[in-house]
């Protein structure tokens, strides 16, 4: 197995892992917006309730939500691996530098990532860690439970709708979430199309609709996840 | 015809001897010819430094018609300075304008180190050709042109890659210090061609190991290197050398 040690470690190597993962992360963003669109239904979070509990309980869910986890720690922790030994390859910086011909963004995946990191930790704190373990504060947020009629039996379940709602009329929280999406899409804008050049995937026939569908995707999912807290800010819906 | 003539002045690195760890020093020259390469403006601003017994400036150089690959200069912030797809022998001082300040750096990254002033030590691709980039299966005598078919788009890539003179402007451009252009041109343009598509899985487990080795950075696809490539080598090359790479070590019984 020396071999395939020397392989994760290698340039090409790390590299994979950050594509793969990166790619995974990817494939996640449009579930978790399918879920999260649901907010907007202005149905009192019925809809938003019934999937919330849903994904608390379902054993799939379950476990790729641990898959999840590791896959995002994996990435954080080999794309500052990746920093640190190319800071480390790189020799004194140039008295003057213009770097004219590349990105904002593909230079700044570290820092865009590192963002994105703390907004995961502030965000699992709001929503998911509120979900499982912290104290309801009924004076803030109302009851707790909240009972629904589902396929015609009553059913309770815990009421994340009215948490979100809350948090979302704070607007440092509103801002924090749509200023990470900004950085997601950055993030995005250079990762997407670069996932697939480090696998090699680069086909004169394949590579433009790549790079369209990336800078699509890179725009279009951070700003229907944007919407979300300024409309509930707004008061567009909840309330 | 009168020669147009321009006044500049240059901020020049030196490094060794009186300079020590190295500083940018202010030097200003007059009725530059526009038709001077920037080289032959240093050999200018040189034959002015001796007459004032002062030290000359260290810059390599050998050709000077473009192909060679030996000079560098990174000039007001780019490798080979600002013409697209030029050395800095065969960039001229045209493209620059009377009273322009001119910033000019060695090559800088940990696996090219200063020797002095303006140059560095390039060996470490040397160490990356040597590790694999050539062909040792016998392939007899010069073929008939018609004994080995090759399509024309093939020779074609194969030859744009091959155009790499491995000068490392790719690497004085990456903010990473990758060599992950130069490694590919090379394997690009071997494993493309008949003769050396036999050992091209060996190949290229063997200088992505020895470019690893050397200490240069990683590729992440900012692609400063294509653009600043005086040779405007593409970054398809990575993206063959990551395929090639991923299907020799993992699915061949290869093993460099």
């Amino acid at each position: 197995m020396n071999w395939f040690i020397q392989f994760l470690t290698s340039s090409i190597g790390r590299k994979l892992i950050m594509s793969l993962t990166g790619l995974f992360l990817i494939l996640f963003l449009p579930v978790h917006l399918v879920g999260n669109l649901q907010l907007l239904m202005n149905d009192g979070g019925e809809a938003f309730n019934v999937y919330a509990d849903m994904m608390g309980h379902n054993a799939f869910i379950q476990f790729t939500a641990k898959g999840l986890y590791f896959f995002i720690l994996l990435h954080a922790v080999q794309g500052v691996i990746i920093y640190m030994k190319n800071k480390n390859a790189s020799g004194q910086k140039y008295a003057k530098s213009t770097n004219a011909n590349a990105t904002w963004a593909s230079k700044n995946m570290i820092w865009l990532g590192l963002l994105l990191l703390i907004f995961i930790f502030i965000h699992m704190g709001d929503f998911w860690f509120a979900m499982k373990f912290q104290e309801w504060d009924q004076a803030e947020l109302g009851r707790e439970m909240i009972a629904y009629n589902i396929e015609g039996q009553s059913v309770e379940l815990k009421n994340l709708y009215a948490k979100v709602n809350y948090s979302f009329t704070n607007p440092l929280i509103v801002g924090v979430y749509v200023l990470s999406m900004v950085g997601l899409m950055f993030h995005l804008l250079h990762g997407f199309a670069s996932a697939f050049q480090t696998l090699g995937l680069n086909h004169k026939k394949y590579t433009p609709a790549i790079e369209l569908l990336g800078k699509l995707y890179s725009i279009i999912i951070p700003l229907a996840f944007a919407i979300i807290p300024i409309l509930h800010y707004a008061g567009v819906v909840g309330k | 015809m009168a020669e147009k003539t321009i006044n500049i002045k240059l901020k020049v690195w030196r490094q060794g001897g009186e300079f020590g760890g190295g500083k940018l020093v202010d030097y200003s020259l007059d009725d530059v010819g526009t038709d001077m390469s920037f080289l032959e403006m240093f050999d200018v601003l040189n034959e002015k430094l001796i007459a004032e017994k002062k030290t000359p400036v260290s810059f390599e150089h050998d050709c000077r018609e473009g192909i060679c690959g030996t000079c560098s200069m990174v000039i007001n912030g780019q490798p080979h300075g600002p013409m697209k797809g030029t050395t800095t022998c065969q960039l001229h001082m045209r493209s620059f304008n009377d009273g322009d300040t001119i910033v000019v750096e060695p090559f800088r990254a940990k696996s090219f180190p200063v020797i002095r002033d303006l140059v560095v030590d390039r060996s470490s691709f040397d160490a990356i050709i040597q590790a694999g980039g050539y062909i040792s299966v016998n392939t007899g005598q010069a073929q008939d042109a018609n004994a080995i078919p090759v399509e024309k788009d093939v020779s074609d890539a194969a030859f744009d890659a091959a155009t790499c003179i491995g000068c490392g402007a790719c690497v004085a451009a990456c903010p990473n210090s990758a060599a992950m252009l130069f490694t590919s041109a090379k394997v690009s343009h071997l494993s493309t061609l008949p003769q050396g598509k036999v050992e091209s899985s060996k190949r290229v487990q063997a200088m992505v190991n020895q470019m690893d080795k050397e200490g240069f950075g990683m590729c992440s696809n900012i692609k400063a290197c294509e653009a600043e490539c005086p040779k405007e080598i593409s970054v398809d090359n990575i993206a063959l050398m990551n395929r090639q790479y991923l299907a020799s070590v993992l699915g061949s019984d290869k093993q460099a």
